[in-house]
Parts: C-alpha cells; structure tokens; sequence
C-alpha cells in the first residue's frame, strides 16, 4: 500500500493571546512511528493537507522513552505522552491537542511551571546537612518500603493526572493530584519524615487536600501508574492527625 | 574582588545540579540555565545504575578495583590523578544520594543492594529500579529546589546558552542566551561560568539520547577558544532497539542481570526465536569471550554484533538485528529487577520481552571526548586536589566544564555505570573549582566594560537575523538527518581510513550547505527550528573534530577501531610464549607512538589536531587487554 498515509488533526494556537485554530496534515505511512517521530517528520515537511506550506507545528519533547515528562498532550481526546503514543495503535485522523489545564504557550506547547510552584510549596526534599559526605547511610529502609517508596519516586511532572482531575482549572486554587504523591514520598523517608509537618500543613489550607474531590480520573492516566489515590487517602490520615496535634500545640 | 562573586551553571543534568547545590553551600549565588525545566534533563533516562565500591557482596571488592578497572576500560587514554580521586570518592557520593532520599533498591536487611554491570567482575552498581538516572536526577533537582526556596539559585528555564563572553584578555566574564519564548537574546555577567550540556549523541543522528544531546553547546564554546580532546572515542552501546526517533537502549543491567545474545545458527532462519532448539542458537559472546561471556565490555560485545552481521551474515531476518534474551528467566524476577526497561520495549516494539527475544543492534550511547579541562594533581596521595581552581577549568580562563560535555575520566572507553559518577563527581568537583577561582579573582565581571557584553549580543542577533532573512534551499532538519547517515556509515562501529576520507569530504559539503539554510518558521515566538538551524551549524563543526580525530589516529583503541591497525591477539598462546611476546612488544611500540590525548583548536578551515601526553602515574600499561 504505497499510498497509505496517516492523518493528524492538530489544534494550533500562534501564542498565549492568539485564538486556536485547526490544521489537518497527512504523511506517508511507515511502520513503527510514534506522535513524536510523526511530528518530526512534519517538521521537515512543514506542509499541511491542503498542500500549504506553513510553520511547523511545535510541541515539547526531550527523551522520548517516556521518563521525561516533556511531550504531554491530548491525544484522541486522551492527556498522555507523545513519544510512546504508537501511531499503528490509534485512531485516525490523530488529533492532537494541547494540555487545556494549563496555559498555552504556543501550538502544543503549554506552560506547566506551576506544577514546579507546587514542589516547592510542599517542600518536595529531604533536607540534608549537606552534600558532602556523613560517612554514614540513610538510616535502614526494608525493601517492601522501597517498593512503595519507589512507586512515587518515578513521577515525572507530566500533568496527564493534572488534565483529567475535574478539581484542578486553570483558575482554581487546587494544587491538584501530582503532588501529593510526592508529599507522601518524602514523609515515607526516615529523616525526611522529620519535616513532615511542614508538607502537611503546606497542603492543608485552601487549595489542599480537601479539596479533591475524589474522581480518582488522576490514577487512571497516569503513564507511571503511580498510585495517586492511595497517596491521597493516606495523606487524609496523616493531616487529620496533624490537624489535631496542631490543636494541642496552639 | 570588590563586588559579590556569582557564577553560571548552564545545565540542569545530575552534573550541573550537583555544580549548583556545591555553589550555593560556599555561600555564592548561581544563575542556572537550561533549555527545558532542569527535572526534564537527559540524565533521566539511565536506567542501570551508578558504580561505587561498598563491598557488600563477599567479593573482596575494592576501591583500587574500581580504579583499575576504569583505568584499563578506558584504555589508560584518560588521566589517571583525577580517577584515583573520583574512585575514592563515589561511595560517599552514593551515600549522600541515599540521605537525600533517592529510592535504591534493598538487600533483605534494608541497605543498598548491588548488581553486577558489564567490564567487571564484582557487584559494585547501586541502582533504583530501573530508573537509576531519573532517581538521582531527582534527587539533586529536590536538592536544588532547596536553595532556590532560600533564594539562592536563580532558574532561567527555556533559555539557550549561545556563547561565553570574553573580555581583552580572553578571560570569560558570561554569556550570552536566547530566551527560547519569545527569542530574543541577552547577556548575563558572571564571574566564573560552568559548561554541564551533555552529551553529543545527536551528531550521529539517532542514538541513545535525547533531544538536549546535540553537543551544540559545547562546539559553541570550542569556536570561541576551548580546545576540544579525544572526540574520535564514541562509545556504541551494543543493545539498542531501532526507532524513527531515537534508538532505545536496552541496558546493560539485562546484560549483568543474565541476559544471553544470540542469532539463529543458520543464515535466513525465519523460525520463531522461540521455537529455534538451543543447539541451533549461536551465543558468540559466550563462545568467544568464555571468561566474561555476555557480560564483555561494551565495544567489544559492539563490533561482535557488528561482525556477526556485516561480515558473517547471520543477522536476524537478514537485517541488522542480533537477539537478546532474557526469556529464560521468570516473569517475576524480570519485573523486579528490569520492569522499567522491559516494559518501554513492549511500549516501544509493540512485542513481548518477558517471553521471547528482544531485537537489537549498536548504537552511538556516550562521547568520552568533549572540552578539555584541567586537574591539580596531589602530589601526596597521587590523586587530584579536591578543592583547586585548575579543576575542570577549560582553556578559556573562568569557563569550566563537568559531565558529559567534559573529557575526563574516560578515556578511550566507558564503563557501564560510571558515568553518572563522573557527572555527579565532577559537578561537585567544577563547583568547589569555580568558588576558589572567583575568590583568587582581581577584577570581578563587574568591572568588564559594557562593550564586551553589547558585541557578543550585536554578534548572536546578527546570526539569527541571517538565518530568519535567508531566502537559502537547504532544509536544516534534513541536514540533520544526512550528518547522521553520513557519521552511521563512515565514523561508526568499524573505521577505515577511506571511509573517513569520504566522511571529511561530507562534512565539509553539509557545513558549505548549512550556510544557505531556510528556517520555514516565520513565528517570533517558540521558533524551534531556528534554534535547531543554529544547532545543526555547531554540531557540523565538531563532527568534523570527531572525524578527523578518528581518520588521524591509526590504531585501536577502546571504542576507536580500525581493522587495519588491530594487533590481534595469537590464538592460544599466552604470556611466555614467544609468538605473544613478539605481539606484546608491537602493542608497547604502539602505545609509544599512539598513547596520547588528541587535542583539537578550532580554524576557519577545520580542527588543528595536536597531541598531549597522558598522566599514567597510578597504574602505568603493562600488559594489553585480555578478555578470553
Ligand atoms: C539511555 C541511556 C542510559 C544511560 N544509563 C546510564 C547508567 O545506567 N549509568 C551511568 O552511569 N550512565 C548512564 N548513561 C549516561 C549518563 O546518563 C549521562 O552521561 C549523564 O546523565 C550526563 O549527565 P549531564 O549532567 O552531563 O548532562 P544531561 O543530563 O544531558 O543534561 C544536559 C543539560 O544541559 C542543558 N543544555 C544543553 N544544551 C544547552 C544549551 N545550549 N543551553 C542551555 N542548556 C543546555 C539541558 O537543558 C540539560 O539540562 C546513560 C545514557 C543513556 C543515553
Ligand atoms: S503522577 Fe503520573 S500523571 Fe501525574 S504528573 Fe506524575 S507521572 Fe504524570
């Protein structure tokens, strides 16, 4: 099938200001593409359906084994990333979108800093004395721990949890699902936890954990499978004990 | 120096944060610059793991193990103080990552576990999961998020370094970056700058790296005065899949962790892998190299594949594909031990590696060459200063350079897992290094008149006017592909002298082509492929230092192969025998001759290539490499 071809649907915005717009492109099929090659291939070729040269769409993308987090964005409808988006397995005409949560910088480029924001809000760190050496270990950790621990560790700031939960908008104060299942991590760690008051209370007034609202849309797309949920109703637990520990000590 | 001193990071991999966080602990605030929000970096994809000598397996391992080691995997090409050094200091290194957090998998009594990984013999890797480089990555990302919540570290995110700036003397006193927003360029004083941008994968076209690993960066500050050392020594990772995009890698850790290469006996052979009898698989590496077996470094295990495609014929399907297994292991210690990797491979292949083959073949992975930087040696205890400002100082006097984009430690080979020590030991070491040299400092960046700063910036503008106004033919994303097909068939796995000629030859041709390009972007804002235009220009120039490089130096070495030059090993005679002592002193001759650093200066016409000698005052060579 020398002519097969496959199709892109793509929302395109010149600039944070400007209206969207649609644009339809099509390529020449191969085997193996994903929505990262394939827009690659139209960056070379920047020519849409019509026949019309015009700027290359631009989207944001950096290891393309889907650890980074640069390339999410609505795929037929779904937040998820790019690069590992196999072209034979999806629908088409693909449409690609940006993330709508977040601001749109330009086509399918959008500007997540405020989920960097939100670490540091929550204090995401285990604080150390310093980087030179203590000669000495973290103190123990068992291995069953680790595998819980490290289920969180693998978040990559994607924002796909971010786009499906009906609590998070552009101008609502939730700080949304991400983080905490990092608030949830550095509690887990045995020196780390010493500062867990601190992450606690960083998510327990306006915009914290109260506010999610229990959709559980966040674990379903996370590309990590990073138990979003249960890092949400353990930290219910933890901050209504530190609720009332905060009562004693006031 | 009378004003406040501050320093430059640009890059945000484990190399620059480390640089970073050491700034910031000696009191001096840091403007960090990267081309995406730093936690985005190239480091995240190591999966494997990091080296550093604990000796909790009843090995008997040892630092002076871990030394030699590397010392002989890079071919004795690298300088032996700041090894030694860097050996000594990985476990303290490995135990601070542990203390900040970083989630390494546990032996049953709850300390760090270790693998074994490819070119050793001892269990010396820690490791998370299978995401070993995004978890340190992270870790030092948290680390740095710290000291900007103390107002510390200042992000410039989405911003590209274009050049250093330099006063009269020659001295670097900033740079100049281009918002990547709304493109505009702009310079920043400072008064020492460190270089951590990665690798140069991308000048082979596809490889193992990401997109940030074009080696733009570092060719920028080669153009402007820094010599560039041992670009020829490119490290083939022997397990990669294929891709439109990039080659995956499959990790060593499937190696170490007992996966076993192979190709079907007989040529064609169309059959299933998993219905092809073992007495009909060939396990070369298993048969050639008997005492490391699948585990053999990675050039080596390299051109095997090579040779058991190209010149045997035996790849699978015809193709160049040779199998590696891991499907005789149970599912469940798969998914303990390589889950990540296992699974990006059924991502990315749509097939099953738990139950059948995976399909591989070499690909471009690490650059041991890149700007060459100095050390201050102890002459006490035979390793390098740790705190000294000719520290992986480059030779543009205030510019240093750590991680990748440096050339130390590595010589003509990389161990597997030794690199994000490197990048996490020379970030510590460059930061510590650019403090001392701001404090040693008459004239801060503060006293550099205005007009060094203006040129730079009239100079950045003016090219990226040229390149928006060219009403020129050629394509830069398509001159992208071509330097790649041209480095993949000519600088690769195997060289010869013809070849390069004919690599030269191209090179030339794409850096006359790259000036008559079109950027078919009109947009002002988040203009990629003006920023890719300008790339494609720099990393022409330094494939031209790794190809001249390679077509100069006529031997083999590490990663650098010529079949032409290789002094084969006598099949079955060992030491004593006449016929291996008749080859031990041409393989001395050779080391005389060709045992140096080579040290490229940018020209108009070309790299000049020079030659430097190399500190071998840890473990002189006495012996060739053995690996039967
Ligand atoms: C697939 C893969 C697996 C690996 N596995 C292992 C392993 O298991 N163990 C091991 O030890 N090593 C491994 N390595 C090697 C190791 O990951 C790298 O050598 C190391 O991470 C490099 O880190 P770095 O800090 O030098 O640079 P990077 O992580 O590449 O970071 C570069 C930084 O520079 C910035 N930058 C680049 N250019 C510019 C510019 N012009 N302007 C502004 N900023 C710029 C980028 O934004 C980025 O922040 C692996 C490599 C690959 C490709
Ligand atoms: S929790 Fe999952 S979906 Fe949300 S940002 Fe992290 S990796 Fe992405």
């Amino acid at each position: 099938m020398a002519d097969r071809e496959i199709q892109f649907n793509v929302k395109r915005q010149d600039g944070p200001e400007a209206a969207p717009y649609w644009e339809e492109f099509t390529m020449p099929y191969s085997s193996g593409h994903n929505v990262v090659s394939a827009l690659m291939y139209l960056r070379e070729h920047p020519c849409n359906a019509n026949g019309e040269t015009v700027n290359p769409v631009v989207w944001d993308c950096n290891c393309m084994e889907e650890v980074c987090g640069a390339c999410a964005m609505l795929i037929n409808g779904v937040p998820r990333q790019a690069c590992a988006a196999l072209v034979d397995d999806l629908e088409q005409p693909i449409v690609l979108e940006p993330l709508s949560k977040f601001p749109v910088v330009r086509d399918l480029v959008v500007d997540r800093q405020r989920m960097f924001d939100a670490l540091l809000k929550i204090k995401a760190w285990v604080p150390v004395d310093g980087s030179w050496d203590i000669h000495r270990h973290a103190p123990l950790i068992s291995p069953n721990e680790q595998s819980i621990r490290y289920l969180f560790s693998r978040c990559m700031t994607c924002g796909c949890c971010m786009e499906a939960c009906p609590q998070f908008q552009q101008d609502s104060k939730f700080i949304g699902p991400a983080p905490f299942a990092q608030v949830r991590l550095h509690n887990s760690h045995p020196t780390g936890s010493f500062f867990n008051p601190d992450r606690l209370h960083a998510i327990m007034g306006e915009g914290g954990i109260t506010d999610c609202g229990n959709a559980q849309n966040c674990v379903e797309v996370c590309p990590k499978d990073i138990p979003l949920t249960d890092a949400i109703a353990e930290l219910g637990r933890q901050t209504t004990i530190q609720w009332i520990r905060d009562l004693f000590v006031r | 120096m009378a004003t406040k001193p501050k320093v430059i990071v640009v890059g945000g991999g484990v190399g620059g944060l480390w640089a970073t966080i050491r700034i910031v602990e000696r009191n001096v605030p840091v403007d960090l610059f990267s081309l995406f929000p730093v936690k985005r970096s190239h480091t995240c994809c190591a999966q494997g793991g990091i080296n550093a000598v604990f000796d909790i397996k009843g090995q008997e391992d040892s630092v002076w193990q871990h030394i030699v080691d590397t010392i002989k995997g890079g071919d004795y090409l690298a300088d032996q103080p700041p090894i030694r050094s860097m050996c000594e200091a990985a476990p303290g290194l490995v135990r601070t990552y542990d203390r900040m957090g970083v989630t390494f998998s546990r032996t049953p009594e709850g300390i760090m576990d270790q693998r074994l990984f490819g070119g050793v013999k001892n269990r010396r890797t820690a490791f998370a999961g299978a995401t070993t480089g995004q978890q340190l990555l992270y870790a030092a990302d948290e680390q740095v998020r710290a000291c900007e919540a103390d107002g510390k570290v200042t992000k410039y995110e989405e911003w590209e370094f274009l050049s250093v700036v330099l006063d009269d003397k020659g001295t670097c006193r900033g740079i100049a970056a281009m918002n990547l927003n709304d493109m505009t360029v702009h310079t920043f004083r400072a008064d020492a700058v460190i270089l951590a941008t990665g690798g140069l994968g991308l000048i082979f076209g596809r490889s193992t790296m990401s997109t940030n690993s074009t080696g733009a960066a570092a060719s920028r500050v080669y153009q402007q005065g820094a010599k560039f050392a041992n670009g020829e020594f490119v490290q083939f990772h022997p397990t990669a899949m294929k891709g439109h995009d990039k080659l995956r890698l499959m990790s060593e850790a499937c190696r170490g962790e007992g996966g076993r290469i192979w190709v079907p006996r007989t040529p064609g052979d169309t059959r299933d892998p998993r219905e092809i009898p073992e007495s009909e698989r060939f396990y070369f590496l298993e048969e050639w190299y008997p005492a490391y077996g699948n585990t053999v470094p990675r050039d080596v295990a390299s051109r095997a594949e090579f040779r058991v495609v190209r010149h045997m014929g035996l790849g699978v399907g015809g193709q160049d594909i040779v199998y590696l297994d891991l499907s005789h292991h149970p599912r469940a210690f798969l998914e303990a031990r390589l889950g990540a990797i296992l699974d990006m491979y059924r991502t990315f292949s749509g097939e099953d590696p738990y139950t059948g083959p995976m399909k591989i073949f070499p690909a471009m992975h690490y650059s041991m060459g890149g700007i060459l930087v100095g050390f201050a040696k102890d002459e006490q205890t035979g390793g390098m200063q740790s705190i000294h400002p000719d520290n992986h100082q480059s030779t543009i006097a205030g510019l240093f350079a750590c991680g990748e984009c440096d050339s130390a430690f590595h010589g003509a080979n990389r161990l597997g897992a030794n690199s994000l020590l490197s990048a996490t030991y020379s970030g510590m070491i460059a930061g510590d290094a650019s403090v001392a040299y701001t404090k040693g400092l008459k004239n801060g960046s503060a006293d550099t008149a205005d007009r060094h700063f203006e040129s730079e910036k009239n100079r950045q503008e003016e090219i990226n006017q040229a390149l928006i106004s060219s009403d020129g033919t050629e394509n830069p994303f398509a001159l992208h592909r071509e330097l790649g097909e041209l480095m993949q068939e000519h600088v690769f796995v195997e060289r010869d002298n013809k070849g390069l000629d004919k690599a030269l030859e191209g090179i030339r041709q794409l850096r006359a082509r790259s000036a008559r390009m079109r950027v078919d972007d009109k947009a002002t804002r988040v203009n990629q492929s003006l920023s890719w235009a300008r790339q494609i220009q720099d990393m022409i120039v330094l494939a031209e230092v790794i190809a001249k490089g390679a077509r100069m130096r006529d031997e083999c070495r590490g990663s650098h192969y010529k079949a032409e030059f290789e002094l084969k090993i006598p099949e079955g005679k060992f030491e004593g025998d006449p016929e291996f002592e008749r080859y031990k002193a041409k393989w001395k001759a050779n080391n005389e001759k060709w045992l140096k650093i080579t040290v490229a200066t940018h020209a108009k016409d070309g790299p000049k290539i020079d030659y430097r000698p190399v500190d071998l005052s840890v473990l002189a060579p006495t012996k060739p490499r053995d690996y039967r």
